[in-house]
């Protein structure tokens, strides 16, 4: 018990600049101690990694794991607070050209394995300017959305502080915007390169309901996107079978969450030998392991949403087992399971 | 772990005065009180609600959803996700003060045997509810604003009668106005911390993730992290000020 404490203790988040070597008892030394400790040994010979040593797609992130979009993010003291915690860099609510109130409850029903939602975008649209204007030169994205490229692009101009974009391409339950416009090569491409006039890093947030997604990245690659994030959620519905009627006030909603973990590691593994851009994975991260895994398959940092339904300190919780002073460079393993 | 909302049927509406409606369904929750529950009323929207009881909701119609759920009778259904939030947590001597219709969490809380003192605030007489039920299980002290029944004058006037400084903890729910006196009077005293505040604001998920919740400025969720929230954290940021509409637009 007394090494498990003590390596516990080692990896906390808020101690990293205390951390030591990781190096791990000799078997001589673990024969030293109580057997039961080697289990714990044992996990700890996960894979860790060094915190980024540069910018990761044009933003300075101070870990590899971004609050994703639609969590926690319609506030300024919101997003302040998950950085707070841990957060490496945050992403906004989407923003677009006007406020929405959003769908009709239920909007929101956690299911086996994931959170099932339809909230329709709501936003304050330009309000948000002075929502996030405290957090100047935080690692703050913040995302858009328009149902025209010269809809992205008037958003895109009231946030000439934004450190970079990320373009909501890819909201599968709202009429007119995400995913109904993201599904289309040509479009997807003119907002990335309407939005990229701003001269800030654009991220194209990318749906997976789509036969092809590689055709969209690649599109958004030709934009000039800086970076792709690949999945948003994945068109979904329940119905209750006591009110013998679809549960979310929209019917149809997104999954997210750990059930959608396989489809965001499969797209991010698609895209990575299909473009030259880096990929920001999103998609059912809940783990150390799940980041390493989303990295392999060719993701350069990782955001994660559903995980803060079980723990608003998945960041930090995270954070602890991925990282480690001598860790290797992220950059080793990013895309390693293309074999 | 799913938690699709379960589907109750109404067993009895009752009519507490002519703007708040109790209904009663025929399932059980266990509820700590301050706790609170999405109601879906189907083909219309979904609303957080207090628990008035483990199988009932008192509500007051203030909009579409309640306007609907006005509309419902007995044998129809409707969906309850939850309980969900901290609840009170009352020790010691306890003074529960409320205001309107902020008096179901703290009449459960009453009629658990929590509540030493009670203040219960209203406009006017027929808008007091659970009058009688509080009497028998707290010393309750009534006022309404326009004096038709009991001490004529807010809430925050019986409690200038009371030594305030003689109870633990000080419960309360209603008006955010009202609260702000409440909490004005224990800060002068210093004892804002034994204040315990039942908050609203406008939610969708109600499971500490969407953040349409989250208030000023510390970005805390009411539907995770309170509704229910000592008074030392509420004394600087937007309590009172302002909060947020469906959109996040302040309001």
């Amino acid at each position: 018990m007394f090494i498990q404490e003590s390596i516990m203790h080692l990896f906390h988040g808020e101690d990293r600049d205390r951390q030591k070597s990781r190096l791990s008892p000799s078997p001589d030394d673990r024969e030293l101690h109580n057997p039961k400790t080697r289990i714990v040994l044992t996990e700890n010979t996960m894979i860790q990694i060094q915190l980024p040593q540069k910018e990761i797609a044009g933003v300075p992130l101070r870990n590899h794991l971004l609050l994703a979009a639609g969590i926690l993010g319609t506030t300024g003291a919101s997003l302040k607070r998950m950085l707070s915690l841990g957060a490496g860099g945050v992403v906004t609510k989407s923003i677009g050209p006007v406020p929405i109130p959003g769908h009709h409850g239920p909007a929101l029903v956690p299911i086996d394995g994931g959170l099932i939602n339809a909230m329709g975008l709501p936003n304050p649209s330009k309000d948000f300017i002075t929502e996030i204007s405290p957090l100047a030169g935080e690692p703050v994205i913040v995302s858009i959305f328009g149902g025209t490229p010269q809809e992205f692009g008037e958003v895109a101009s009231w946030f000439p502080d934004a450190l970079a974009f990320e373009l909501n391409l890819s909201c599968p339950h709202a009429e007119g915007y995400g995913a109904a416009i993201g599904v289309n090569p040509r479009i997807v491409r003119e907002c990335t390169e309407i939005v990229k006039t701003y001269n800030k890093p654009v991220w194209v947030k990318l749906t997976p309901n789509v036969t092809d997604i590689k055709g969209i990245g690649k599109a958004a690659e030709e934009g000039g996107a800086d970076a792709l994030v690949a999945i948003n959620t994945v068109k979904a519905m329940r119905i209750s079978t006591g009110a013998r009627r679809p549960v979310l006030g929209n019917t149809f909603g997104g999954l997210s969450g750990k059930a959608i973990f396989p489809i965001a590691v499969r797209s991010i593994y698609d895209l990575y030998d299909t473009v030259n851009i880096p990929i920001i994975g999103c998609g059912g991260v809940s783990t150390a392991d799940n980041v390493l895994e989303m990295m392999m398959a060719g993701a350069s940092a990782v955001e994660i949403g559903s995980a803060v339904y079980d723990s608003i300190n998945v960041f930090s919780e995270i954070a602890r087992e991925l990282y480690a002073e001598d860790g290797i460079p992220a950059e080793e393993i990013v895309g390693c399971a293309h074999v | 772990m799913s938690e699709m909302p379960k589907i109750v049927t109404i067993t009895i509406v009752l009519d507490e005065t002519p703007t708040v409606k109790t209904f009663v369904f025929d399932e059980l929750f266990n509820f700590k009180p301050g706790q609170f529950c999405m109601v879906w009323v189907p083909g219309v929207d979904e609303i957080p609600m207090a628990f008035s009881a483990a199988n009932s909701i008192t509500v007051m119609k203030v909009g579409d959803a309640t306007e609907a759920l006005f509309a419902l009778k007995a044998g129809d259904k409707i969906g309850i996700r939850g309980p969900f939030g901290n609840g009170f947590s009352a020790s010691g001597k306890v003074l529960a003060i409320a205001g309107g219709v902020g008096v179901t969490p703290l009449f459960t809380l009453a009629a658990n045997g929590e509540v030493d003192t009670f203040i219960l605030g209203a406009r006017t007489k027929t808008e007091l509810i659970f009058a009688d039920e509080l009497a028998k299980v707290s010393d309750l002290k009534i006022a309404t604003d326009d004096g038709s029944f009991g001490f004529h004058g807010f809430v925050t006037g019986i409690m200038d009668q009371l030594d305030i400084e003689s109870y633990d903890t000080i419960c309360v729910c209603g008006p955010e106005m009202m609260m702000k006196g409440i909490l004005d009077r224990l800060t002068v005293k210093g004892i804002e911390a034994r204040g315990q505040f039942s908050l609203q604001r406008y939610m969708k998920c109600a499971v500490g993730i969407c953040g349409s919740c989250c208030m000023d400025n510390d970005g805390k969720r009411v539907c995770r992290d309170g509704p229910v929230f000592t008074g030392d954290l509420i004394t600087s940021g937007e309590f009172a000020h302002y909060h947020r509409g469906a959109s996040g637009r302040k309001e």
